[in-house]
């Protein structure tokens, strides 16, 4: 019980993490058809900046500015790289977003090296919040949990309740016809990926020192995040929500279940000989599969429903 | 007030529009007639910018050619795309005030104007647009498109698909458009209204233009009519 709260109250702040970086790639990719290899750059890009201008300003004033500086880098990646070249076509936008991902990488390697840096709850932070049964859980968890919400509570409102946030949406649908009615619908691409690098980059400012802030994070977390776009269906904002808080759960539980096929089959009366072939295979506890259980998962989504979850649009 | 002259387009490699001259006055209903595939929306979509082109395109005096298309928008042309393109998720009333290009514009149509025109627009209002059924999503693009107060709007088979009293609707619309001084350039397969409300009209084959005339005059012309026209 104490173990299944803990770890729930982790999930869904783990969760609520991964949906900053999938609702940016979302709304990216149903606006602009791009699937944006490099977002996940953008979330280390946050972390990086963030421990970098901590150390100068302190936590709260990098918890504000570098989330707007990438932002803004993205926003010039949109203006001067990606529109140039997408008259080249879909495939030309993906390569390029792919060579973005490596320069980053490589980047980061430069300027910070290559082992992780020390990019720390502060202090301010760095407490317990409440003890459940006989566990305490920590306030930075609490703390990423309500900026979570408090910024996706305020990006559902500036789509739903602003003249902005209306032509974002009409754009989803109809960009060329929003264009035709007079909108400047270049700019409001530009403001979607670079409002959606600035989530990312927010995600790696309140994920980087809660996790580890190092060259290899935007590899590790942009392959999650691609499964949990794939998983919930590509292009669909709902299904992003439910697949990223579904895999915090997944991700966070099964490190820690210690059960494998072969305690199932127990339940059901069925022994199998040590001496048999499939005993290696049916040993494997969940914790042992847990690295592969994301993909495993995403393959048998794409099998049932090749949309996944909620999606509609064929790619 | 549009001049059109020696326009070219292309959808990649295949070249559409070989040399199109075109011209709508002030005030005048002008109609752009043709078979399937002869190139009317081409046209239109050139106009707007939203298609590989060469060639000049000038609108009151100024050349907007090699302009984008939101600017050519904001430059007082208004486009009714054939494909209607109303934005499902968002409502009626939502729909219309992303007609106007600033949240603050005022025209010669407001939303009231709307509503007493197409008392159904008033009714689903709060609706998702998605919804409606096809006649009312064409009288919501035409209404969306006047609530940016265009000087002239290219309309792109308005009547495709309606019912005939729903046509009758549409063809009122466009008449009251012109009372307003406004300028039309629609786009028709038929001869139906196209011969009752414009003053002038097109013929175009294989992208070029191979009629222009008054109505009496393209009636006259029968060979025009059974080569261009008449399936
Ligand atoms: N997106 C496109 N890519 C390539 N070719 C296109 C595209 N759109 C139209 N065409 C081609 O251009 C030619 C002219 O098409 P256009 O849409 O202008 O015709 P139209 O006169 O409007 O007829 P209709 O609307 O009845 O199809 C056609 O041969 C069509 O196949
Ligand atoms: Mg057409």
């Amino acid at each position: 019980m104490e173990f299944f709260a803990i770890s729930m109250l982790n999930g869904l702040s783990y969760g609520l993490l991964l949906f900053l970086l999938s609702s940016g790639l979302t709304l990216i990719f149903s606006m602009m058809g791009v699937l944006n290899f490099a977002h996940a750059s953008f979330y280390m890009l946050g972390a990086y900046f963030a421990y970098q201008l901590t150390g100068y300003l302190g936590f709260w004033p990098a918890l504000v500015i570098a989330p707007l500086a990438v932002g803004v880098l993205g926003a010039l990646t949109e203006r001067w790289g990606l529109r140039t070249v997408h008259k080249y076509g879909h495939v030309a936008e993906l390569l390029f977003t792919f060579g973005l991902f490596y320069l980053i990488e490589e980047v980061v390697h430069l300027i910070w090296g290559r082992a992780p840096v020390d990019y720390r709850v502060p202090a301010v932070l760095d407490f317990s919040a409440f003890t459940i049964f006989s566990t305490s859980y920590p306030a930075y968890r609490v703390f990423m949990m309500a900026v979570s919400v408090g910024m996706l509570l305020s990006l559902y409102l500036l789509l739903t309740r602003t003249r902005i946030g209306l032509i974002i949406q009409a754009s989803l649908s109809h960009p060329h016809m929003v264009e035709a009615l007079g909108h400047n619908v270049p700019r409001v691409f530009m403001l979607v990926f670079g409002g959606g690098c600035a989530l990312a980059g927010l995600a790696g400012v309140i994920g980087g020192n809660a996790f580890v802030t190092e060259p290899g994070m935007a590899a590790a977390v942009g392959t999650i995040v691609f499964v949990v776009v794939v998983f919930g269906g590509m292009g669909s904002l709902a299904g992003a929500f439910i697949a990223s808080l579904f895999f915090g759960a997944v991700q966070t539980f099964s490190v820690a279940l210690d059960y494998s096929l072969l305690n199932l089959l127990d339940v059901f009366g069925v022994s199998v000989e040590r001496t048999s072939g499939w005993y290696d295979v049916l040993s494997l506890s969940i914790a042992q599969m847990a690295p592969v259980l994301p993909y495993l998962l995403m393959v048998l989504m794409l099998v049932v429903r090749p949309t996944g979850l909620m999606g509609t649009r064929e790619t | 007030m549009l001049a059109v002259t020696d326009l070219h387009a292309y959808y990649g490699k295949s070249h559409i529009l070989h040399g199109v001259n075109l011209r709508v006055g002030a005030g005048e209903i002008v109609s752009l007639l043709g078979r399937n595939g002869a190139g009317r929306s081409t046209t239109i979509k050139a106009i707007m910018g939203q298609v590989d082109k060469s060639g000049s395109v000038r609108f009151q005096g100024k050349e907007i050619g090699a302009l984008e298309a939101y600017r050519v928008a904001r430059c007082g042309l208004g486009y009714v795309p054939e494909s209607r393109d109303i934005f499902p998720s968002l409502t009626v009333r939502q729909n219309l005030l992303l007609g106007q290009k600033r949240a603050t514009q005022k025209g010669r149509w407001s939303m009231e104007d709307m509503f007493q025109l197409f008392p159904v627009l008033r009714e689903r209002a709060e609706a998702p647009a998605g919804v409606m059924s096809g006649g009312e999503q064409q009288m919501l693009t035409l209404c969306r498109t006047l609530m940016g107060d265009p000087e002239l709007v290219m309309i792109d088979e308005p009547t495709e698909g309606l019912a005939p009293k729903i046509v009758d609707l549409v063809a009122g619309l466009l008449e009251e458009m012109k009372n307003r001084g406004l300028s039309i350039l629609l786009v028709e397969q038929k001869l139906t209204i196209a011969l009752k409300i414009s003053q002038r009209l097109y013929v175009m084959g294989h992208g070029q233009i191979v009629f222009e005339g008054k109505p009496d005059e393209l009636l006259a012309n029968e060979q025009v009519r059974k080569e261009w026209l008449e399936v």
